[in-house]
Formats: structure tokens, sequence, C-alpha cells
């Protein structure tokens, strides 16, 4: 068997070069003995040999490199070009058979495709969207297909142009692709383990909706939002909206959305229960990282929790002073002249 | 011309027609004068939520006194100075007096730090120290004997030479009583703005480490030290095992004839008898807990009413029975503490912060079981001595006719204490010269005034606040005890807009409870809690402890995050809110609420309102 899939079971954040940062990040929640839909990685080598193959036919990072970030027109047609190409001329037989293969052995259910950036830039929103993930992919030809569809969107129009304004070697770009068990989601959302209006790292940010999370990360509904004390548990906010409808699995593949009646409108998606099991995951995880984390996850139809993807939070950790909140007083006791002498020290 | 919204002066607040001579009766130096306009004041509902009696004016007063002499002369706030006080309509006005010079503020923080830091330094000394001095001020009360009147004096009076006749008594007690309540304010007051002060730097530091930390994280991170305001439970529940051990449980039940089951249990025999034997044990001290803060003589304690531990016998007994363990788990809790406290230690980013925040919970901790403890000895111990003692003097009075034909020995309390200590001289006058005193003619009609009007005040409202808002509200004073800043006082401004289904207050632990409401105004009405009921009350204090075991949630009108029912409740592990200013007005007694503790809210379910109870 190639280099071309590693196992979730056998990857870490360390190895985010060959399994990107999504496949690296599972792999280490996996490692960690955090509940993870199983899944393995479509590595950068696998692309790489698809690129080979690709390149000797025709040139396609030279074309990249050769773009005008500015020429709209010429990079819409080159974007148009290459994906094209990668949905369409034949992937080397080892890397298909190696991940048919492994797809295999993943279980005959449905899989959720998800591309995985190997570059911090990769985790901005300008690079990495939507359109890499693929809910509900129910045949291992419609992974292959997924997989090629991920590894185009490095040809997306945004990307190249981006690439281009930053002057990034393109002999540096590559994608590892995520293939994992799709969790038929009852509910699920995201969780931050700070709060991304005031930075607290005291609370914990939960927001939820039924059915999959990618209606919650797209911004379709609105979600219940909870606040609670990261360390007490106490809930301290619970917003429950009106969440007009949800995304489920369509007939064939994908995903679809229904209309939300009565109760399941309006009702909190989560119970406190629930609320205090995420929260315990989340520290979990936010401790073995050492730093507040962006987190994915859904409760499945039986009501077991999973993590969908754990990444460090990035807006407050830039803002994060090292300037203290008190300064230290030689007399622990001139810290009460706050108190007592009107406000001045 | 945008102006902003204020309160109305002092002059322009009538005194409800028909009681101006009972306005008059309080010292003169409690009613307000033109001069007052000049300042801003502010209702003491937390205190003082109902008109004042005459007598128990002496609270505020004594209180008062102490408090600014070790704000203004003893550790010498910078900022601020004492709290002047007024009276009308029977509601106490407080106002702080704040120091603005910024010489004198300067020259003031060098005086208090020597004096503060010193105390802080030592407190774990001074605080045995005052231990000691709390109980042997206690323990002079008690030794005060019972006034009274003999027809002729001991004969040892004569044969010993002591010289000195019964009728002195009345008035050395009644004077070694109020002094000895003015120094238990002094007591009172010895620590208490220093163990506030250390406590708020520290939820300061918190606030601005944790914007979105709840207070009652951080009261979490400091409290249970003190084991103290746990007590009268706890005697209840060992009253309770002692019950069953002894085999005498099934004498408590629901709803019983406590003078019955005490006599029952008296005939019983040794077992019965080794019970009453500790129950005396316990009611010395521990059942002198005020059923209110102590702050008005009908704050009785259950010494002198036994109902609420009888009322909680039967719930403890039956848990007993079927093996539940009642233990207060201490040590556990102690443990949570520290656990919470290194938790929040782990999530500072810098070893500055580490460090100072080792500093501030270390001296937080220091000061806090006199915060927690200090209420015992003197809101309820001492208090109740100290009421009950001028109710002795109230029967003595009544005895003499100082009442009328009809006179209770609670009028007592209708009289100032000037007036109540001239009334003695009065009584006393009379018996040494054989004559009549004049008081059964002069009280009747002054004491029936007086109720009528105490009556009448308190059907009228009164504004929350007097005269200007000032720009920024930065006396610690005011701001630690009251919680008043300008953020409160704005929204009490904006009251009018306010939604009546839904009270705010302190969110004191987390939970949502719907049920039935018990609005209960005092020990007496807390038979009518049923299980799974939810107590809504005035304020809070440890007599109420027990009938958290038998609650689903409580709502208070008055007190913080700190305040004994957010303690207890957290305890529990109820769902309650505290300091709502207006439950016991706003939801009848009967009405479906909802209680969200985790977002201090209350929201009256039910629209129509339900006929009282009978």
């Amino acid at each position: 068997m190639s280099d071309a899939v590693a196992w979730f079971r056998d990857v870490g954040i360390v190895d985010r070069p060959t399994v990107g940062g999504k496949g690296g990040s599972l792999g280490e929640l996996t490692q960690f003995g955090i509940a993870v839909p199983p899944g393995f990685v479509v590595t950068t080598s696998a692309f790489e040999t698809f690129l080979e193959a690709l390149e000797a036919r025709e040139p396609v990072r030279a074309k990249v490199e050769a773009l005008d970030p500015n020429d709209m027109g010429a990079a819409t047609k080159l974007s148009e070009e290459l994906r094209r190409r990668v949905v369409e001329e034949p992937l080397p037989a080892e890397v298909e058979t190696a991940i048919l293969a492994a797809h295999g052995e993943l279980g005959a259910g449905a899989v959720a495709v998800r591309s995985s950036a190997t570059t911090e830039d990769a985790e901005d929103a300008s690079f990495a969207g939507l359109q890499d993930t693929f809910l509900w992919v129910l045949s291992g030809t419609d992974m292959v297909q997924k997989v090629r569809e991920c590894w185009g969107s490095l040809y997306s129009v945004e990307s190249m142009t981006y690439r281009r304004k930053q002057d990034f070697p393109e002999s540096n770009v590559a994608m590892a692709v995520v293939v994992q068990s799709m969790v038929d989601a009852r509910c699920a959302g995201v969780m931050f383990t700070r709060s991304p209006t005031s930075g607290d790292k005291s609370v914990i940010t939960i927001e939820g909706a039924p059915g999959l999370g990618s209606a919650v990360v797209s911004g379709e509904v609105t979600p219940d939002r909870w606040v609670m004390g990261k360390i007490t548990g106490e809930i301290s906010v619970r917003d429950i909206s009106d969440k007009h409808a949800k995304q489920v699995m369509a007939e064939g593949g994908g995903i679809r959305e229904v209309e939300l009646a009565g109760d399941e409108r309006t009702k909190p998606c989560l119970s406190d229960d629930e609320l205090q099991q995420l929260r315990e995951v989340g520290r979990r995880i936010e401790r073995h990282y050492g730093k507040p984390q962006d987190i994915e996850w859904a409760f499945d139809k039986d009501g077991k929790l999973m993590m969908l993807q754990s990444r460090p939070e990035t807006v407050w950790a830039m803002k994060d002073a090292s300037r203290p909140v008190a300064e230290p007083q030689a007399n622990p006791l001139a810290h009460v002249m706050g108190i007592f002498g009107g406000g001045k020290r | 011309m945008s102006q902003d919204k204020s309160f109305p002066l002092p002059s322009s607040i009538k005194v409800v027609p028909g009681t101006e001579a009972a306005q008059a009766a309080y010292p003169y130096y409690t009613q307000f004068v033109p001069e007052d306009d000049e300042k801003f004041w502010f209702y003491n509902s937390m205190h003082f939520p109902e008109p004042m009696h005459h007598f128990d004016m002496i609270t505020a007063e004594a209180a008062y006194v102490a408090l600014g002499a070790f704000n203004t002369r003893v550790h010498v706030l910078p900022t601020a100075k004492g709290i002047d006080h007024r009276v009308i309509n029977g509601r106490v006005y407080i106002g702080g007096i704040a120091v603005t010079d910024p010489d004198e503020i300067e020259e003031r923080v060098g005086e208090f730090q020597n004096r503060a830091f010193y105390y802080y330094e030592n407190w774990e000394d001074l605080y045995a120290q005052w231990k000691d001095k709390m109980k042997a001020l206690i323990a002079d009360a008690q030794a005060l004997p019972t006034p009274s009147l003999p027809k002729y004096e001991p004969l040892e009076t004569t044969h010993t030479g002591k010289g000195i006749a019964a009728n002195h008594a009345l008035l050395d007690i009644y004077q070694k009583q109020i002094e000895g309540y003015h120094r238990m304010w002094h007591h009172h007051f010895e620590f208490l703005l220093l163990g506030y002060g250390a406590y708020m730097t520290f939820f300061d530091f918190c606030k601005k480490a944790f914007p979105e930390i709840s207070d009652q994280a951080i009261s979490r991170m400091v409290a249970g030290m003190e084991a103290e305001i746990f007590r009268p439970d706890e005697e209840v529940k060992r009253l309770a095992r002692r019950a069953v051990e002894l085999g005498v449980d099934a004498h408590f039940i629901d709803d019983a004839d406590i003078d019955k089951v005490l006599a029952d249990l008296d005939e019983l025999g040794e077992k019965g008898r080794s019970w009453l034997a500790e129950l005396e044990t316990s009611r010395n001290p521990w059942f002198n807990v005020s059923s209110g803060d102590g702050f008005y003589h009908y704050h009785r304690s259950w010494n002198d009413d036994l109902s609420l531990p009888f009322a909680a016998f039967p719930g403890y007994i039956e848990k007993i029975k079927a093996g539940v363990d009642l233990e207060r788990p201490t040590a556990q809790l102690i443990e949570e503490r520290e656990q919470l406290v290194a938790d929040y230690r782990e999530l500072l980013d810098t070893d500055e912060d580490k460090a100072t925040y080792d500093q501030l919970i270390g001296l937080a901790h220091r000061v806090f079981p006199y915060v927690e403890g200090h209420k015992f000895y003197c809101e309820h111990w001492y208090t109740n001595l100290f009421f009950n003692k001028i109710r002795e003097f109230g029967a003595l009075l009544a005895e003499h006719g100082f009442f009328g034909p009809e006179g209770k020995e609670d009028d007592v309390f209708h009289l100032n204490q000037y007036e109540l200590e001239s009334a003695i001289i009065d009584l006393m006058l009379a018996w040494g010269i054989g004559g009549t005193p004049r008081g059964p003619a002069h009280w009747p009609a002054l004491v029936a005034q007086r109720k009528a009007a105490i009556e009448e005040w308190g059907k009228h409202g009164c504004p929350p606040a007097l005269g200007n808002v000032p720009d920024a509200i930065d006396d610690p004073a005011i701001v630690m005890l009251w919680g008043i800043t300008r953020e409160n006082l704005d929204a009490w401004l904006e009251d009018e807009t306010e939604n009546e289904k839904e009270l705010k207050g302190f969110a004191a632990c987390s939970g949502v409870v719907e049920g039935t409401a018990r609005v209960v105004k005092s020990v007496a009405e807390m038979g009518r809690i049923q299980q799974g009921d939810i107590l809504v009350c005035q304020v809070t204090n440890p007599t109420w402890s027990p009938i958290f075991q038998k609650i689903g949630a409580a709502v208070s009108d008055i007190g913080g995050s700190m305040s004994h029912m957010a303690i207890v409740a957290r305890e529990y592990g109820l769902p309650a809110v505290v300091g709502t200013g207006k439950a016991t007005t706003l939801i009848k007694d009967g009405q479906r609420i909802r209680v969200d503790g985790g977002r201090g809210t209350v929201t009256i379910l039910d629209d129509e309102p339900v006929l009282e109870d009978a």
C-alpha cells in the first residue's frame, strides 16, 4: 500500500505538511481519545502523484505562476481549465486503488469529504470555503470524484489570485483531503472555548441547531446560543432562536434543506446535560492544545457526541496582549488602594 | 434643553397627612432640613425595607454612629467618611459623605495605609481577639437581670450595705443594654469595610481578567470558610438524628403543637428528657438566629418561635431513616473551592497576573471568615438578646399600665430610645416616691397614634432616591455595602418602563425551575410551604436554611450574590435569584413562576392574580 492514505489513528498535528490542518487535528483528537467519526486522509503525497501525472500531459504549476492576479478574465479561464483537468483526467491507479481500499475498510456507509489545507494561510476564509466539504457522499466512485473536486478548489479564481498576490511559490501548493464516516446528526454546531465577544477565556460559547452543522457554519440558520462558565458550568446566556430550517441527507447523496415547524423550531436544540458534555470535551481539547479552540461538533441520532474539527482560535489570540491585568505590587496590600483610594493606586 | 431625569428633592417629600406627630417623634437630627436638598440620598431598602418603629430606629442610628467612626476616624478611608441618615414616613434615607479635596485624600491615604494594612497583616490574631470581645459582650448582656421592681427592697440590700435601691437597676440595665448595643455595632464595623474591600479587590481583578465571569463564580472561589452561618441548620439536623437515635422521632410530625410535643417528651421519661436537654444545648447560642436580618424588633429568633426548626424536623427525620447522608461535606466543599481557584488561575496568561491573583485570593481568603461569620454574632445573637431585653422593659411598663388596659409588651417599640428612658425614669420615680407614674396617662394615645402611622406609611411607596444624582458614586462603602452604582440609579430612573412580568436580580445559583410561588413574609408562614414550592421572601438569613430541603427554587427581594440565600442555595444546588427588589410585592402567593438562576430572572407565568390563601 502506498503513502497516499493515512488513518486518523496514525497521524497528529505534526503531520500537518502531509495531512493538512483538518486531517492533523482529527488525527490528534483521535489519538487523544476524543470521539471523532472514523476516517482517513488522502495525503499530499497522493495529490503530488496525481499532479505529476497531470504535469506530464500539460503544465499546471507553471501556468498558475504565470498568471497576472489582476487579470480576472485570464484567471477565470485558467481556473475553468485546471479544475476541469483535475476532475476529468485519469487518476494514477495506485492512488485510486489506495483510497478505494481505505474507503472499503471504513465500511459501506456514507462519508464526508473535506479539504484539509497544509498552510496556516489556508485556514483563512479567503482560501478554504464551504465548497471544499461534501456531505453524504454515498459511493466509492462519488468519493473519488469529491476528492478530485477538493483538489480542484486549489485552482479556484480566489485561491490562485490570492497565492499570486502573496507571491507564494506554487511548488509548495498541495492539498490533503479528509474522508470520514458521516454523522447522522440530530443537531450540530460550533463551540468556542473563549468568548468571541470579549475574549474571556473563562467562558465557553456554544451555537447549535437541528440537523447538520453545515447550516450553522454557513449561516443558513440562526442557531441557539449559550454562554457557559468554562469551569463552573453555569449557563449565563440562553438565546433560543427561531430555527426555520435544517439540513439533512438528500436522496442519492448530498444535503437538502427541510423547513421546520412547531417544537423543533422553537425549543432548545440541546439539553443542559448535553451542554455540559460539550463543555467537558471542549475543556479537554483546549487543555490538550494549551490554547483556546474553535470546535465543530455533532450529536448523532443516538445521542453520541462527536467532534468534527478543532482549530486554534485566532481572532482574540492575535489581540492577546502580554500586558498584565493588574501591575504586580511589591506589597500585595497595595492592591486594595484600587478600591479605597478612589480608583487610583 | 436636555434635562437628565432626576429624583425628587427631599423638600418635596411630604409627611403623610395625619402622621405628622409620629414623624416629629423621630430624633431631631434625623429629620430632613432644607439644606438636605443639596445632597443625594437613597432609600436604604436593603436594611430597612419596612417603615421603622420608633425604637427600631436605634438600629440605623447605632450602625451609622459606628460605621462613620471607623470610616472617618479609625481606619481613615481616603475617599469616604461616614453615612448620614434621615427618616421620613418611617423610611430611612442615607447619603455618604465623600472626601473630594485631593490634599485631604492624600493625607488620608497615608493614615489609611498605616492603619488598615496593620489589620490586614494581623487579621487572624485580631479576628480571634474580636471573637473573644464579642463573646464577652454577649456574656455581659446575658448576665443582665430581668428588670423588676419588688414591693420592698430585699433585706440584703441593707444588710450588705449595698446602698443602692432596686429602681436604680432599671436605669442601669437599660443603659448597659443600650451601651452594649452601640458597642456591638463598633465591633461589627471593626473589620467589615476592610473585609469587603479585600474581597472587592479580588472581585475587580476577576472581572478584568474574565469579563464574563459571574458574580457567583467569584464568590464561590472565596466563600464557605466559616461554618457558623450553617451551624443553626446543622443543629436541627443533629437534633433530628438524636430523635431517631433515642427512638422519639414519632413525636415530630407536620403541623404539630410544639408545646404539646415538648410536654409529651418531658413525660416520656429519660429518653424524652435527654432529647429536651439536647434541644437546650442547641438553643444556646445556635437558635439565636433572627427570622429577618435582625434590624426590626419583630424579626424573632428560633428561640422565640420554635416553629421553624420544628417544621424542618419531619423532613430531616424521614431522610435520616431513609439512610440519606445529611452531613455538610465540608472537606469536599473546600476541595471544590480550591479546584475552582486553581482552574481560574490556569486561564491567566502571564506570570505577573498569576502572582497578583495569588496575592489577592490569599487576602480574600484571609478576610472572608469575618465577612461570613460576623453576622451570626452581631445581627443574630446579640441583636436577639437586645430586643428581648427591651421587650422585658415593655412587659414591665405594660404591667404598670403604661400602654393602657389592652397594652402589650411590644408596644414599647413605639417609643424612641430616649422616650423609653424617660418612661423608665417615670416608673423609677413613681416606685421610689410611692406615687403614681404619669406614663399610663401619657403613652397609650401616642402608642396608638404611632401604630396607626406605621400602618399608614406601609401603604405608601417611597422614591428609591432623593436629590440630584451625582456623576459618579465612588464611595467604596456605598458601593460595597449597598451595591449602589451609577448604573443602578439609571435603572431606577427607568423603572416605569419596566416589564412587570419579569423581574431581574442577581443570578445566585443556576438552573431553571417552574413552580408555585410561596410568598412568605415571616417564619409563622413557613408551614404553608409544600415540597417543590418556590420560596419568595424579602430577605435571606440562616433561619431559613432548613426550608431549603423542601423548596424547588428561591427568590428574594434583598441580597447580593454573597447573601445567605445565595450561599445556601448553592450548597443545596437550587436555582436562586436574589435582590430582585420587589418579588414579594409583584408575585402573588400561589402564582406559577419560572426562576432562571443562571440569568437572574424570575418570570410570572400566571396572568390571573390568585386569591390569597386564608
